[in-house]
Parts: structure tokens; C-alpha cells; sequence
């Protein structure tokens, strides 16, 4: 297993009032996405604790432009990783973000 | 010890239990004048469907008629692996025993389990874990799975899981990490008279409460279970 | 055209969803009045397994296992369901905990019933002392439920179906429910090739695990009660269905279980097959049953009669 931090500064705070949402489950070639409404409006961080060793600059590469995409700023990620494919990330973020945003506590 | 020897240490008084192809089947006189019922699988016979009837039928047939503790001696394989066991139905067999021992524990007629040889995953969980308390004897040697199976299904050497199993009891089998988790509440020693170790649990029995959770933490196998237990209770009990 | 998603009842968007397929989240959020369900020990709580780390395995933050309480029609239930797609549904420490202290409330307050969605191959090797001591406490805490008055039903038609000890919980249980993909048994199938050969059970002929250990079996047998579509919705009228008709256990009803099965033996004990059985119990042309469509299935089912309605 591997742990990966990332953090980024954004430009706009991410919709909603939800506090939480979860998405995906883990297993083989799935994640599953914990994301929090935690942080400073400007900021966002990505936690990834993954069973496919060596890929940080893949997920470097995805969380950016995840990052640059959904400027999800509050909110935290936190990731367990069964070893999916960066489209399958790129899609569990976004259904992430997706999800927060809804309405709900 | 033999099932023999382990019946004549145990019941010097008397018995009539039988062992009939694996399938223990009687009751006995108790050092203190009460009788014990008694049943349980020996010769490391699997626990299927046709064990399993005769042995829940033992005990429902006492439970109206005697009064008394209940003793199941434990010697068994895992639950019968076959295409016609499962085909009729083995899950419900099987829980069915278990439910059987429950219920008269919780009616006024204690179970005591007595682990003396093997046993294994369905059959342990219908037996051995349906009683009270799980007395074990030197030598017994419970498992959930063996090595090799776990081996073979996790995809890791022999080795490495015996190198794993040094520093956690949470998988490897054993008396000692069934004990250490909870499952096993006492050993008894084969060098003195059982029928003394039995009186002297008799005289202090635990109560009904299943508390094998917190019997882990403390002894440090399971440091998790017995809290989380409660927190889901009292938010549950909360949440109406 | 179709319905906008927005336009779609509860109702509807449960009755098209496979149960098989969804997760257990979306199981119990379309199983439950909508927006009802309150989790106990969320994932945002990380209530992890402390022993995959020691395989290098990666943890899931509600170990498996989602429980909580929510309203089936306006009344109060509690809820567990597994999550089939993490480590087989598999019973650790954690995980086995969360369904433990559920039924333990439930046994305080036996006017709550307690609904358990099954998908699991059983205890978790890597915690397998663990797993199994926590299906041991579960099987007491369902009967002492069950013993204060409290319903206890499964649902089983998940990935993993309903194996190993979660066969032996399942058959604590007040009633199940079963699909056509819920599969119920102790041992899987190639545990059972391994041990007895391929000649006896081949395990990758999926019509014989069907026949053995699958839904119509089981519902046919009488080791299921109701038999539901693959749907959502079809499973949440068959929970408030049984929550209607069940009656109170004691020890009546174990008397009746052990003639029940008793019985079972002495009529099937000598058949070879499934299908041997259904032919037994009057179906003509059963080895067409495997291909009945579910509400075919469930007219069959319910003209054979065997459920264990005042047993189990």
C-alpha cells in the first residue's frame, strides 16, 4: 500500500451545504471517495491510501485537473484505492463533488 | 484424552452417553447429584445435515422433561462439504442446533462446551460457539480455516502467514488464539480430575450475557469489537 | 420519451433498479422512505479494520457494513446491509461489531424490527478468529431479538450471496427474502469440488450451484419464504409483507423446525438433484423452473406452500 497527499489552492469555494458524502466501494479496479466539507473556502486536499504502488504522478496528474475542473475549495478528499484506472478516479471525484453539492445535510 | 477418558473423569458417578458414528448422544450423573445432559460429535466425524437433527432433537426432547445443565463435547471435522448437505438445506440444520443450545441457555438451562479434539468454521459455529461458555482440554485444536486453505485463497506462502500469525491471534488456528480472542474462556488441565474443574465452573458460572466481546479486549485479542458494539447500541437506542 | 429523473417516484426508481446490482448504500436508500436513514458509525467516523493492514490490504471506512435506522412505510426499522464488493462481504472485527450492537438494541427495544441485507461469502480469512466469533455473538444476539419479540429479516440477493456463517445467521432469522441471483449456503461450491470431486459437484456449472444453493431452490425448499424479483422495490413489499404476518418465536416454533426439517429429510434425503425435489414435491416439469420468469415463479411457489411460517 501507498499514502499520497495532495493539496491545492483554488479559486471558488464548492457548492452545497452537505457536510459529507461517500462514493464508490473498494475493490479490485474501484475506489471509494470520502469528501468532506473541512477546510478553509480557498483550499482542497486529496488523501489516497492505494493498493497500486508507484502511480504519484499519475494521480498527480488527475487530481490537478480535477482540481482545475470542479475548483471543489472546502472540501477534503479522502481516498481508498483498490487499484482503478484514472478514469474510474476522474469519475468517483466528480460523482463526489457531484454529491456534496445536493441537497441535504 | 480419549472420549472415553474424558467421560469417566468427568461423570465418576456414572453415565450413559453414547457415541453413536461420531454422534454423542446421553446424559450423565453430576458429583453434586443433578443430572447433565449431554451430546456433542466426536472422531473428528463432519457435522451434516443427518448429525445435526439427531443432536438438536437430543436437546429439545430434555428441554420440557429434565432440568439441569447442558454438555457439549466437541471433537468434530468443519460441517460436511458436500452437493447433498447443502442441497437440503445445511445452513438451517445447523443453525438450527445452535438456536436450540441458545434458547436453553437462556431458559434456565446452562451450556457448557467442551472443546477436546478439533473442530471447524459451520460446525464450531453450531456447537462449541453456541454455548455459554468454551471450556477447552490440552491438545484441542480449533481452527477456523487451516493454513493451508487460507494459503491457497490469500495467495501468500505457508511461511508468511506463520511469520503474520507471530505478531497477531486474529487468524492462525489454536486453542490459544481462540482464547485470547474471547471465543475460549478457560482451559482446563488433563492432569486432575475433570469432574472437579466441572463442579468448580458449575459453582460459578458466568452470567447468561454474552459477554465474549469485552472477555477479548481484555485479554487483548479483539480490541475493537466490544466498543463498537456499544457505540452502534447507544446510537441506536438514541435514534428512535 | 421518457420520464425526467426528477419525475420518477421512490417507487418507480426502486422497482428499476436490480438489487443485485447496487451498492449497499443505494440498497437501503431505495429499500427506506426516502431521506429516512440515519447511519450509525459512518465512514466520515473511519472505523476501519485493524488487521488488513498486516496483508497489505486496503480498508474500506465502514469495513463492509452500512447499519443505521430508518422508516419502511412510516414505521421505524433498523437496517444493515453488506457491501458484497469489499472483500467479499466478508465478516472481520469491525464490521461484525456494527451488526452485534444493532441487534443487541434491537433485543431493548423489541418493538423495532431489524432488517439484514445478506451479502457475504462468510468470515473474513485475514480476521477469520475474529469473523467467527463475530457471527457466533450475532446468532445469540438475533435469537435474544428475536426471544424479546423483535422481528429479524434477512434480504438476500447480493454478489456474494449468503455463504459460510452468514448462511448460519440467515438461518436465525424471523424470515428471508431471495431473489433469483441470492445463492444460500455454508460451504461454496469449489469447497465442495475440492473436497468431494468434480464428479460430484462441479462448481462452474452454474445451472448446479443454482439448482443446489440458489434462490428458487432455497425458496422452493422452504429455506427462503418469499421470492422477490431483482429489484429493489419487489424486496421492500416483501419486508413489509412478512413484517405483517409474522408471528412471536418461542420455543414452539423450534419444536415445529425440528419436525420441519425432520420432515425435509425423511421426503428428500434420498434424492440426487434439485430438481429430484421439486419433481418430488409435485412440480411438473421442473427442470423448467430455472427458467421460469419471477412472477411464474413466485405463482408456483406459493401453490407448492412450503414456507416455515410458524417454524424457524
Amino acid at each position: 500500500m501507498e499514502d499520497l497527499n495532495f493539496q491545492h489552492q483554488v479559486r471558488a469555494r464548492a457548492g452545497g451545504t452537505r457536510q459529507s458524502a461517500i462514493v464508490g466501494v473498494v475493490a479490485s479496479g474501484n475506489l471509494e471517495v470520502l469528501v468532506e466539507r473541512s477546510l478553509p473556502d480557498a483550499e482542497c486536499a486529496v488523501d489516497i491510501k492505494t493498493a497500486a504502488v508507484g502511480f504519484g504522478a499519475v494521480w498527480s496528474a488527475v487530481i490537478g485537473d480535477f482540481v482545475e475542473r470542479y475548483s471543489p475549495g472546502g472540501l477534503k478528499f479522502s481516498i481508498n484505492d483498490g487499484g482503478a484506472r484514472p478514469d474510474t478516479v476522474s469519475l468517483r471525484l466528480a460523482q463526489a463533488v457531484r454529491l456534496i453539492a445536493e441537497a441535504g445535510q | 484424552m480419549t472420549l472415553d477418558n474424558i467421560l469417566a473423569s468427568l461423570f465418576p458417578d456414572g453415565h450413559e452417553v453414547r457415541n453413536d458414528k461420531g454422534v454423542i448422544l446421553g446424559s450423565a450423573t453430576l458429583r453434586s447429584g443433578g443430572r447433565m445432559l449431554v451430546l456433542g460429535v466426536a472422531d473428528r466425524t463432519a457435522l451434516g445435515v443427518d448429525e445435526a437433527i439427531r443432536l438438536s432433537g437430543h436437546v429439545l426432547e430434555s428441554i420440557d422433561r429434565d432440568s439441569g445443565p447442558i454438555l457439549v463435547l466437541v471433537d468434530s471435522d468443519s460441517q460436511r462439504m458436500s452437493k447433498r448437505d447443502e442441497m437440503l438445506g445445511l445452513n438451517e440444520f445447523l443453525a438450527h442446533l445452535a438456536k436450540v443450545l441458545i434458547h436453553a441457555d437462556m431458559n434456565g438451562r446452562p451450556t457448557i462446551g467442551l472443546l477436546y479434539g478439533h473442530s471447524a468454521a459451520g460446525a464450531l459455529l453450531a456447537t462449541g460457539l453456541a454455548t455459554r461458555v468454551l471450556v477447552g482440554l490440552p491438545g484441542a485444536d480449533p481452527a477456523v480455516m487451516d493454513l493451508p486453505s487460507m494459503a491457497k485463497v490469500t495467495k501468500l506462502s505457508m511461511e508468511a502467514l506463520q511469520e503474520k500469525a507471530k505478531s497477531t491471534p486474529v487468524f492462525a488456528p489454536g486453542l490459544s488464539n481462540l482464547a485470547q480472542m474471547g471465543a475460549v474462556h478457560m482451559t482446563w488441565s488433563n492432569a486432575t480430575s475433570l469432574a472437579d474443574q466441572l463442579e468448580a465452573l458449575l459453582a460459578a458460572l458466568p452470567a447468561v450475557q454474552d459477554r465474549r466481546d469485552a472477555l477479548g479486549k481484555e485479554r487483548g485479542g479483539r480490541l475493537k469489537a466490544t466498543e463498537i458494539a456499544e457505540r452502534v447500541h447507544d446510537l441506536a437506542l438514541q435514534a428512535r | 420519451m421518457t420520464a425526467p429523473l426528477k419525475d420518477i417516484t421512490p417507487a418507480e426508481r426502486a422497482r428499476s433498479t436490480s438489487f443485485y446490482e447496487a451498492s449497499a448504500r443505494t440498497r437501503l436508500e431505495l429499500l427506506l422512505d426516502a431521506g429516512s436513514f440515519v447511519e450509525f458509525i459512518g465512514p466520515e467516523q473511519r472505523e476501519v479494520s485493524p488487521h488488513l493492514k498486516i496483508f497489505d490490504l486496503p480498508e474500506q471506512f465502514d469495513d463492509g457494513i452500512v447499519v443505521g435506522h430508518g422508516r419502511l412505510d412510516g414505521s421505524p426499522v433498523f437496517v444493515a446491509a453488506q457491501e458484497g464488493r469489499f472483500m467479499g462481504g466478508a465478516f472481520g472485527e469491525v464490521h461484525g461489531a456494527k451488526l452485534t450492537g444493532l441487534l443487541r438494541a434491537a433485543r431493548r427495544i423489541s418493538s423495532i424490527p431489524v432488517l439484514i441485507l445478506f451479502d457475504t461469502g462468510g468470515v473474513r480469512l485475514q480476521e477469520a478468529n475474529a469473523g467467527e466469533l463475530a457471527i457466533a455473538e450475532i446468532m445469540r444476539a438475533v435469537m435474544e431479538a428475536r426471544s424479546a419479540g423483535a422481528k429479524v429479516i434477512g434480504l438476500i440477493g447480493g454478489r456474494s450471496g449468503c455463504y459460510g456463517g452468514g448462511g448460519l445467521i440467515a438461518g436465525c432469522c424471523s424470515a428471508l427474502i431471495v431473489s433469483e441471483p441470492g445463492r444460500i449456503a455454508v460451504s461454496g461450491p469449489e469447497v465442495i469440488e475440492t473436497n468431494r470431486g468434480i464428479e460430484e459437484f462441479d462448481s462452474r456449472d452454474r445451472a448446479l450451484v443454482w439448482r443446489t444453493m440458489g434462490g428458487k431452490h432455497r425458496r422452493l425448499l422452504g429455506a427462503a419464504d418469499v421470492f422477490a424479483d431483482d429489484n429493489v422495490q419487489d424486496f421492500r413489499e416483501a419486508a413489509l409483507e412478512l413484517l405483517g404476518l409474522l408471528g412471536p418465536f418461542g420455543l414452539d416454533r423450534l419444536k415445529a423446525e425440528q419436525r420441519r426439517l425432520a420432515d425435509r429429510l425423511r421426503s428428500f434425503g434420498d434424492c440426487g438433484d434439485a430438481v429430484d425435489i421439486w419433481t418430488a414435491e409435485g412440480i411438473a416439469h421442473a427442470e423448467a423452473v430455472p427458467e421460469l420468469p419471477a412472477d411464474q415463479f413466485i405463482a408456483l411457489a406459493n401453490r407448492i406452500g412450503r414456507t416455515s411460517r410458524d417454524a424457524r
